[in-house]
C-alpha cells in the first residue's frame, strides 16, 4: 500500500463561500482541479473525456455573476464530475460502450443543468462498466479505471470512475448513478461517501436507462456534508420525469448536526456471516459507535433479503434487455451494415455490445420470453414484495439499518471478471434496497489490515435520507481520519 | 453433460440472441450457454419460491398517470438529432429494405 494524503479542496460549503465573496476565481479552484487531473490520469483513467473548454467557460461566468454583485449559486466554483451515462449537450456520452461512440447528446440531463445553475462546473465525463453493468469498471470499453490507493486494485462499479475521481482528490464532488450498488459499492472501495436516494428524489431524465425501476443518480463525496449539499442541489421534482416524486429536495445539510441520541438502529444479522471478517466488524464498530452517542442499537434477522440478489438478476436485465433495444443502428451510435434491417440490427449489436452487456441482454430476453415470463420475471417480481415487506416489518422496530457495503474491499484486476455470479456477489448487500427503493449510503470507516478503506453501509425506508445522513454523520465523526480519502497514489 | 450445461443449450442460445437482435460468433454461444446456465442455477432460489398470495412489483411506488397542461412546447431541433443517424436522407433516418420483392 503506497497510497498517501492527498491535498484537499475543502468543504463545498468553503469553495462557494470563497468563491462567492471574490475572495478566490472559480478559475483557481478549476485551476487546482485541472491541474490534479493532469498529473493523476494517466494512472488512473477516471475520466473518457476531460471538457477543459467548457469548464473554462463555464468557470468564467460563474467569475463574471460574482463581479456583477449576482449571486452564481451555492455551488459556485465547484468542480465536479459526471458519469459518461449523464446527458451532456454536445459533449460525447458514451456510457463507456462502443455504441455509442461519438455521439452528442442532444440535450442535458437535469443532473447536469441544476449544477450549473447552481455554479458548479462539470470537468469532464466519468468511467464506467459498460451501461453501467458491473461492479468494477473492468466491462469499460475503454479499458478500466485504476484505485487510487492501490492502481493494481479496482475502484468498484460501475461508477467507478466518478469514485477515483473524488478519491484522488481531483474534484470534490461527483455524480454516478446506482442501480443495485453503483453508487456505494465503489465508494466504500474507494473510502469515500455514496449515497443512493430514494427512488424518485433525483429526476431521471437524461440518465441513460439501464432497469429504469431501479436506476437513481447520488453523489460522491470526501464527507458526508459534501454529499448532502450535492444532494439537495440536484433533488427535487422535475417534470421531465414522470417518476419524479413531486416533492422539494430534503434539507439534509441543516440536520446533519442534530446527531443520532433515541434513533433506534438495527444491525443486520444476515450479511455478517457472507462477508469477510474485517468488513463485517467495521459494521459491529460502527454500531458500537453510535451507541456510545446515544442510539439505541439491537441487532435484527431480515433473511428475506438474501432473495434480493436472485431477484435482481432477473429484473435488472429484464428491464435492461429492453431499455438496450434502443440502439438498433438507426437513430444514433454505431451501425454495422447488412443486406435487411434485421442484420444490420443483430450486427450493430453483435459488434457494438460488450461481453457482459450481451450476458444481460441475453438473461432478461430469456427472463420475458414465452413459457419462461412466469417462471424467472413473474417469480422476481414476487420476491421483491417479499423483499419490500421483511423490510416494512423491520423498520416496524428500527429508524436505520446498518450493513456492510461490500463483502469484501477493493479486489485485484483480473480476480473476478471471467466470473459473472462472482462479479454479481460485490452487490449483496446493497441490492435489497435498491429493489425496495429506498435511500442507502456507505460511509468509510475502517482501514483493512492491507491499509484498503473499508465501507459501512447506513439504510432507511423510503424518504428517510435525514435520519440516515445524520447517522452517517456521526459515523463520520467516529471513523479514523486515515479511512476516508482523498489519497495520492 | 452435468446438470448446469443442460438448463441452456447452445440451440437456446441461438434462439434467445435471435429474439434479442444480437450476432454472436460460435465462441460466444458456447460460452453463454454455460455461463448463462450458471447464472440461471444461482437465482433458482428465486424460480423455487412460494409466492402463493404475494402479488408482483413491478416499481417501488404506485405509480399513477401523470397528467401536464396540453400546451405546445418546443421539441428537440430535427437537423440536430438526424445529424446523429449513421444514415439519413430527406428528413428521415435510412434503413436496408425491410420489405421483399411483389412476387
Amino acid at each position: 500500500m503506497t497510497a498517501s494524503r492527498a491535498p484537499e479542496f475543502g468543504s463545498l460549503v468553503e469553495i462557494a463561500a470563497s468563491v462567492r465573496s471574490g475572495e478566490r476565481s472559480a478559475r483557481a479552484v478549476l485551476a487546482q482541479s485541472l491541474d490534479r487531473v493532469r498529473v493523476l490520469e494517466g494512472d488512473l483513467h477516471c475520466f473518457n473525456e476531460v471538457t477543459v473548454e467548457e469548464a473554462e467557460a463555464d468557470a468564467d461566468a460563474v467569475d463574471r455573476k460574482v463581479r456583477s454583485g449576482l449571486d452564481p449559486g451555492p455551488l459556485a466554483g465547484v468542480p465536479v464530475a459526471l458519469k459518461d451515462n449523464l446527458c451532456t449537450v454536445g459533449v460525447p456520452t458514451t456510457c463507456s460502450s462502443k455504441i455509442l461512440k461519438g455521439w452528442l447528446p442532444p440535450y442535458d440531463a437535469t443532473v447536469v443543468s441544476r449544477l450549473r445553475r447552481a455554479g458548479a462546473l462539470p470537468i469532464g465525463k466519468t468511467n464506467l462498466d459498460e451501461f453501467a453493468m458491473g461492479s468494477s469498471t473492468e466491462n469499460s470499453a475503454f479499458g478500466p479505471t485504476r484505485n487510487p490507493w492501490d492502481i493494481t486494485r479496482v475502484p468498484g462499479g460501475s461508477s467507478g470512475g466518478s469514485a477515483a475521481a473524488v478519491a484522488s482528490g481531483m474534484v470534490p464532488l461527483s455524480f454516478g448513478s446506482d442501480t443495485g450498488g453503483s453508487i456505494r459499492q465503489p465508494a466504500a472501495l474507494c473510502g469515500i461517501v455514496g449515497v443512493k436516494p430514494t427512488y424518485g428524489v433525483v429526476s431521471r431524465y437524461g440518465l441513460i436507462a439501464f432497469a429504469s425501476s431501479l436506476d437513481q443518480i447520488g453523489p460522491f463525496a470526501t464527507t458526508v456534508a459534501d454529499a448532502a449539499l450535492g444532494l439537495e442541489v440536484v433533488a427535487g421534482h422535475d417534470p421531465m420525469d414522470s417518476t419524479s416524486l413531486e416533492r422539494p429536495a430534503p434539507s439534509l445539510l441543516a440536520s446533519l448536526g442534530a446527531g443520532v441520541s433515541g434513533l433506534r438502529i438495527g444491525i443486520v444479522d444476515d450479511f455478517l456471516s457472507d462477508v469477510s471478517p474485517e468488513c463485517g466488524a467495521a459494521v459491529i464498530a460502527a454500531a458500537e459507535a453510535l451507541a456510545t452517542v446515544g442510539a439505541e442499537v439491537d441487532r435484527v434477522k431480515i433473511p428475506e433479503l438474501l432473495l434480493g440478489l436472485p431477484a435482481y438478476y432477473l429484473i435488472a436485465p429484464a428491464e435492461a434487455s429492453s431499455n438496450l433495444s434502443r440502439y438498433d443502428g438507426v437513430r444514433y451510435g454505431l451501425r454495422v451494415d447488412g443486406p435487411d434491417a434485421e442484420t444490420m440490427n443483430a450486427r450493430t449489436r453483435g459488434e457494438g455490445f460488450g461481453p457482459e452487456v450481451k450476458r444481460r441482454i441475453m438473461i432478461g430476453t430469456y427472463a420475458l420470453s414465452a413459457g419462461y415470463y412466469d417462471a424467472y420475471y413473474g417469480q422476481a417480481q414476487k420476491a421483491r414484495t417479499i423483499v419490500i415487506r421483511a423490510f416494512e416489518a423491520a423498520y416496524r422496530n428500527f429508524d436505520v439499518l446498518l450493513t456492510p457495503t461490500t463483502p469484501s474491499v477493493a479486489f485485484p484486476f483480473g480476480s473476478k471478471v471471467d466470473d459473472p455470479i462472482e462479479m454479481y456477489l460485490c452487490d449483496l448487500c446493497s441490492i435489497p434496497s435498491s429493489l425496495a427503493g429506498h435511500p442507502a449510503a456507505s460511509v468509510p470507516f475502517a482501514l483493512s489490515p492491507d491499509g484498503l478503506p473499508i465501507g459501512v453501509q447506513v439504510l432507511a425506508p423510503a424518504l428517510g435520507e435525514v435520519p440516515m445522513m445524520r447517522v452517517a454523520a456521526s459515523l463520520e465523526q467516529a471513523a479514523p481520519p486515515e479511512a476516508r480519502g482523498p489519497v495520492t497514489p | 453433460m452435468n446438470e448446469t450445461e443442460r438448463l441452456i443449450s447452445p440451440e437456446d442460445v441461438r434462439h434467445v440472441a435471435r429474439l434479442a437482435r444480437l450476432a454472436l460468433d460460435d465462441d460466444e454461444i458456447g460460452r453463454y450457454a454455460s455461463q448463462l446456465s450458471a447464472i440461471l442455477e444461482h437465482v433458482d432460489a428465486v424460480r423455487r419460491l412460494d409466492t402463493a398470495n404475494v402479488p408482483p412489483t413491478a416499481h417501488p411506488f404506485p405509480v399513477e398517470n401523470v397528467f401536464r397542461e396540453d400546451a405546445v412546447t418546443a421539441s428537440l431541433d430535427r437537423a440536430t438529432v438526424l445529424a446523429q443517424a449513421p444514415l439519413a436522407e430527406s428528413d428521415c433516418f435510412q434503413v436496408p429494405r425491410i420489405m421483399g420483392e411483389a412476387p
